[in-house]
């Protein structure tokens, strides 16, 4: 029992790392219908920045409190990360928009290549360790979480709250749940669409940048080509929670962290991936439109 | 996105192009102001390991400011010059002159037959029987190989509409058939190829029997995801496939039996002709190999397009829904589609083996199957010659990058071309793309139509739902 409550804590800081990804693929499925195919090396990029900012400001202050580190790394992080999804809609996905569908998701795997490329070219290929940021870890009842594991379910959840007010009680919120009905009419109404598409991006880079910052902060290692992945299994996450949806997105990456870490414990740990796309198929052919997705209606 | 050729992107869609020189200048100070921002931490800072293991941070503002020159300069030439030229262009051409039609352009198709199959008879009169090496096995072959699959993928995506991220499985099944089968059980190439193309149709069925229901972008990541489970259990299968080690000392291909490639043997090809041993003989052997599957290919696509199952797919990916309601069967039309797309990855897999003698689940990366996509995305969905044309110009441009040994004199010797390879396919995609969007060659009619062109063509809508 204790085993198994264990691999709950486990699998919900999985979880929350990929519930942040799967809400930037669900909010921009949800209002231009593609797949942002770079979004998991938009993840990366984020790491990435957590990483020099972590380097810089080690190399700066000495003996400042951790939470200090943490804030600033996630903040500039966001602010970065949010720039390069800003600029590859910019120059990628908008001069396609109204083109055929499959052109966008043509030119995001193209970007997803450049950019895990860029990466790979800009700072090595090799693996970027960094000392352990917070090392506490706690027993209770016979169960042991870290510290880490605390901050990362705690950040994940304020974000989500935070995201939740923003989405679903301000003008902005209301603007992108007009866009996603019906970008048309929404546009005839004063709404003004490519922002709106363009705050969707930020927004979704900056969950990704602050679960790239998370992550790094849990495994303390970070590579060129950690974006793949967790993406991929991030808009597993997406799907399974019903894409377009918000609370589906997290409930989904929960899921498949859970999935994820039990298959660990109770199977064998060299088919996880397997077992996550397996995921990922059997609910895209049963339960096409997910958890919490509405289904969608084709007619001619 | 740094590449003035990008920035050159974002410049089509905003109207205000013709600002002037004052206008260009405003938009060139802005475009390196992002420039700036998005690589002041990335390419500024760079970590490194120091003695100890530690990460340290170099920097490089030099490298910065020359790129977010680059930049502004860039997008000033554009904005400033460039742009208005183009518009002036446009704007003073005159209505599309059609009809005539060069000698050249008529007999297209001779002509690229007549230069592959002596290809390789100018490589060796150019750079000798052992400088042809490079150009026949990393030239020929390779980008060979890619317009195989890459219409093999065609039949799926661009004739049936399907999108299928995960073709590179059924590569890999070609290529674990023949070289798991090859070395079991001693069967020879000729052999194993029809059975690695019968195997991968299977596995096409297999795989596509459960996605049948599914359209657009579900598909694509439900393929995805089974290329993925596939490359997975050949990495964790070790008793089989020997893991992530992969399996080597593939047999080479025989020429029918009648003589072998192998220097030892008694039939060596040399021997038997009385010629010095050499490498080449294989690979030139190996292109006309390649370079024949490919004709057949493209002979089995451009007659099946004609057979009541290419109208079929045809049908299907303008419309399932109307498709189903004349009566056609989806279900087959769909595992069609697949089996056959499969069957010649398959083949080209087995060929793939014989080639390297060596397989290992390295090779069949998620990235294989978005390079071929975009081979045929690219070349104009549906458009054999297109796709030729852009695999030539994706995987021989990236070849090429190789060979500019020339560019270690300009940025210093430590400057390795190859690393960039990756990095420039993917910016070429995002370009390609959006310059044009329809491909190199877009010509996605309907083989079949009503001779009354409408104003709008319903493929301009309703593509891409299939």
């Amino acid at each position: 029992m204790e085993y198994f409550v264990q691999q709950l804590v486990n699998g919900l800081t999985l979880g929350s790392i990929y519930g942040l990804i799967a809400i930037g693929y669900t909010m921009v499925y949800g209002i231009i219908g593609m797949v942002n195919f770079a979004h998991g090396d938009i993840f990366m990029v984020g790491a990435f920045v957590a990483l020099i900012v972590f380097l810089l400001l080690t190399s700066v202050f000495v003996g400042v409190h951790v939470v200090f580190f943490l804030l600033v790394m996630m903040v500039v992080a966001m602010v970065m990360t949010s720039l390069y999804n800003w600029a590859i809609e910019r120059l990628a996905y908008r001069p396609l928009r109204g083109s055929f569908r499959l052109a966008p998701l043509i030119t995001a795997i193209g970007m997803s290549i450049a950019l895990s490329n860029f990466v790979q070219v800009a700072q090595g290929p090799r693996n970027k360790p960094i000392p352990p940021l917070v090392n506490q870890i706690y027993e209770f009842a016979g169960i042991t979480f870290s510290l880490k594991q605390v901050i990362i379910v705690v950040v994940t959840a304020i974000l989500l709250a935070i995201f939740w007010y923003i989405v679903n009680k301000t003008p902005l919120g209301r603007a992108q749940r007009a866009c996603e009905q019906d970008r048309k009419m929404a546009a005839l109404l004063g709404v003004d669409v490519d922002r709106t598409i363009s705050i969707t991006f930020i927004m979704g880079a900056a969950l990704a940048a602050v679960a790239g910052t998370l992550y790094l902060m849990y495994y303390g290692v970070v590579v060129f080509s950690d974006g793949f992945t967790p993406g991929v299994k991030a808009f597993t996450a997406a799907v399974l929670g019903g894409i377009g949806s918000i609370p589906g997105a997290v409930i989904g990456g929960l899921l498949i962290g859970f999935i994820e870490s039990m298959w660990s414990a109770y199977f064998s740990i060299d088919y996880k991936d397997v077992a996550a796309f397996s995921i990922l198929a059997i609910v895209l052919i049963f339960m096409p439109s997910g958890l919490l997705g509405r289904p969608e209606v084709e007619k001619v | 996105m740094a590449t003035p050729n990008t920035q050159r992107v974002a410049a089509t869609d905003d109207e205000s192009g013709q600002a002037g020189i004052g206008g260009a200048f405003k938009q060139a100070v802005y475009a390196a102001l992002v420039t700036a921002a998005l690589f002041v931490l990335l390419i500024g800072l760079k970590t490194d390991q120091n003695i100890n293991n530690e990460l340290i941070l170099v920097q490089r503002w030099g490298l910065l400011a020359a790129i977010v020159g680059i930049v502004f300069a860039g997008r000033f030439v554009f904005a400033a010059f460039v742009q208005p030229e183009l518009a002036a262009r446009k704007a003073s051409r005159p209505a599309a002159a059609a009809g005539e039609q060069g000698f050249v352009k008529r007999n297209l198709t001779t002509i690229a037959l007549f230069a592959l199959f002596l290809y390789p008879v100018v490589a060796i009169m150019g750079s000798g029987l052992q400088g042809s090496l490079k150009w026949v096995d990393n030239f020929g072959i390779q980008i060979l190989i890619y317009v195989m699959l890459a219409w093999g993928l065609n039949v799926v995506v661009g004739l049936a509409g399907l999108l299928d991220l995960g073709y590179v499985a059924f590569y890999a099944v070609g290529a674990y058939s023949y070289a798991l089968l090859s070395e079991q059980f001693g069967f020879s190439f000729w052999l194993l190829l029809p059975m690695a193309g019968i195997l991968a149709a299977t596995w096409g069925v297999i795989l596509g029997f459960p996605v049948l229901r599914l359209r657009g972008d579900y598909l694509a990541i439900v393929t995805l995801a089974f290329g993925e489970i596939i490359r997975l259990v050949l990495i964790n299968w070790r008793e089989v496939t020997n893991g992530a080690a992969g399996i080597s000392g593939i047999p080479k291909v025989t020429f029918f039996g009648l003589f072998d490639f192998n220097v030892s043997s008694d039939i060596y090809f040399g021997k038997v002709f009385g010629l010095a041993a050499s490498g080449a003989y294989y690979k030139i052997f190996l292109y006309y190999v390649i370079l024949i599957l490919c004709l057949i290919t493209a002979f089995v696509t451009t007659r099946l397009r004609r057979m009541p199952v290419g109208r079929a797919w045809e049908a299907l990916r303008e419309d399932e829904i109307a498709c189903r309601s004349l009566g056609i069967n989806t279900v087959s039309t769909k595992l069609t589609a697949f089996a056959i797309g499969a069957m010649f990855a398959g083949f080209a897999g087995s060929f793939f083996a014989a080639r390297q003698g060596f397989v290992s689940p390295e090779s069949f990366v998620f990235m294989e199957s978005a390079v071929i996509l975009a081979i045929v995305v690219l070349g104009g969905m549906g458009s054999l010659p297109g796709i030729a044309v852009a695999a030539a110009v994706m995987v021989g441009g990236t070849e090429l990058l190789r060979e500019m040994g020339f560019l270690k004199a300009v940025f210093g010797p430590d400057f390795t071309p190859e690393l960039y390879r990756m990095l420039l396919f993917g910016l070429a995609m995002v370009v390609v793309m959006v310059w044009k969007p329809r491909g190199f060659v877009g010509s996605r009619e309907p083989s079949a139509f009503l001779h009354e062109r409408k104003a709008i063509s319903s493929d301009f809508t309703k593509e891409g739902h299939g």
